[in-house]
């Protein structure tokens, strides 16, 4: 029997155990994908004008869309809205059967694997190790507010576009 | 003899405000005293009777100076931990209260705050909770809204600010001394120290870790802490426990997450004539060294169905130094207590 995760995905079908994703290979290119990012954000930051004249209300569904696509192949992402990545290693903390988003609980196994999925590595582990490569562990020690969960489904590329701190 | 702090006119009521202490509890007193503190859980009763509680608590009584109730661990239903907590406090006993995640969201996390203040609650533990498949009832919704973290912020807002989350006021805070759990031995390693860092600013007074049976690694951990001055921010307690058997230390190894048991304590075990005894004689030594390492300030001592062994364990090991922990016979309104308790 699967359990339950805390923070169902919208709109994307669960993937069968054992997972074969991407992102795994993701945290470990974090560096060079971070990087690509941080580009990706900039163009996103000089585009504002043009979306305020389009509209961001008009904007949320189809960008929200790609953004789908995009990260949920690349990270599993969940869509929480409210996107850490870039402080967790690129490791998306959703994919926690818990949803933590402080770091790891206290149950990982020793071969660094999720107390919940003996298969899948821990998120976190996997955070830290991408933190490294980032050079951002610093930005594990923040404390991260509890979700919001009215945000789910909302793009976090618009957040970063209007120049919204995501948290 | 019992610190004349520790004692009030009547057993469960909160006692004597003290200046520095957010709380008005034993734990804190005996922690700000400097003095080892020792604690012990019990996992409460599959039952609506009371006198099982006593019943289980009763063998180590003054011997610990606080009990934790633990809040559906290994994800299975007991009675709640507010509820046990209540009845200890009637009884005179100080709790700490367990609360997890897993089963609540920050509306009725907060509701059970201020109840379990106003029921005499003084010591609150924050986790996160074990995940719902190792319980019996894996096919329930994990609610975790909050984590340990997010959960320690909660409570001291609550407590400090006077505001709940949403940031309405509390007319009457809870006035409760906070603490987290923390696991040395679990991977990443050394993000271990950095997460107790974010647990300290979010609010942890103190902390009960998980099972201790590797202490060079505990000694790598605490070197740690006290290189970033954690254990001058708050309280450590060791968690320590006995192992019944080498096949219980296997069987826990394998099918319980987060505790590590190195290969060397197994090997002692199935070498030993008695494992029983050797199971308690390990957790004494480890009591011992740990009672020595700069930084613990006390030993939380968890024996699942091994209750009766706390008492001898903690004599054994002369952590306390010749202390007397509370315990009901040492207060004066005694005969008072019981008459009115039956009433």
């Amino acid at each position: 029997m699967r359990a339950e995760d805390a923070f169902p995905a919208r709109g994307i079908a669960r993937r069968p155990l054992p997972r074969r994703s991407l992102r795994l290979w993701s945290v470990r290119h974090a560096r060079a994908l971070a990087a690509v990012y941080r580009g990706f954000e900039r163009v996103l930051r000089g585009a504002h004008p043009l979306f305020a004249r389009i509209g961001y209300a008009r904007l949320e569904r189809p960008v929200a869309r790609v953004e789908l696509a995009v990260k949920s192949a690349l990270f599993d992402c969940r869509m929480c809205g409210q996107c850490v990545l870039s402080a967790t290693g690129l490791s998306c903390p959703m994919n926690c059967p818990k949803g933590l988003r402080n770091g790891p609980c206290g149950g990982v196994r020793d071969n660094g694997h999720c107390e919940v999925h003996p298969d899948m590595p821990c998120v976190w582990v996997q955070a830290y190790a991408g933190a490294e490569r980032m050079g951002a562990v610093a930005r594990m020690g923040e404390a991260r507010a509890p979700i919001d969960h009215r945000r789910a489904g909302l793009s976090s590329w618009l957040q970063a576009a209007r120049g919204d701190v995501a948290s | 003899m019992l610190h004349p702090d520790d004692i009030g006119p009547v057993p469960w009521a909160p006692l004597k405000p003290l200046p520095g202490h957010v709380s008005r509890g034993r734990l804190e007193r005996v922690l700000r005293r400097g003095e080892f503190a020792v604690t012990a859980e019990i996992n409460p009763p599959d039952s609506a009777d009371p006198d099982e509680i006593e019943h289980r608590i009763k063998p180590f009584e003054g011997w610990v100076d606080a009990i934790n109730a633990t809040d559906g661990s290994g994800a299975h239903c007991h009675m709640s931990s507010i509820a046990v907590s209540a009845l200890l406090i009637r009884m005179g006993y100080s709790p700490v209260t367990q609360i997890s995640c897993r089963d609540h969201n920050r509306i009725a996390i907060q509701g059970n705050v201020l109840g379990a203040a106003a029921l005499g609650v003084a010591n609150i533990l924050c986790l996160t909770g074990d995940g719902v498949q190792a319980g019996d009832h894996p096919e329930a919704k994990p609610v975790f809204d909050l984590d340990s973290i997010s959960l320690l912020q909660t409570i001291r807002t609550m407590r400090d600010e006077g505001k709940f989350l949403s940031g309405r006021r509390i007319t009457g805070p809870p006035q409760v001394f906070v603490g987290a759990a923390e696991n040395p031995f679990a991977p990443p390693h050394d993000f271990r120290p950095i997460r107790l860092a974010k647990k300290i600013a979010a609010g942890a007074q103190f902390i009960q870790t998980q099972y201790c049976y590797d202490v060079p690694m505990m000694a790598r951990f605490m070197a740690r802490v006290r290189d970033l001055g954690l254990h001058e921010r708050c309280f450590i307690l060791a968690g320590c426990g006995p192992l019944a058997s080498a096949k219980a230390a296997k069987w826990i190894r394998a099918n319980v997450p987060g505790v590590h048991i190195p290969d060397g304590v197994i090997a002692r075990l199935e070498g030993a004539k008695n494992q029983r005894a050797e199971g308690k004689r390990i957790c004494v030594e480890i009591i011992q060294q740990l009672r020595e390492m700069p930084g613990i300030a006390g030993v939380h001592l968890m024996a699942y169905k091994q209750e009766e062994s706390i008492a001898e364990i903690v004599h054994e090991s002369g952590v306390l130094r010749g202390r007397t922990p509370w315990r009901r016979d040492l207060v004066a309104h005694m005969q008072a207590v019981e008459t009115q308790g039956a009433a």
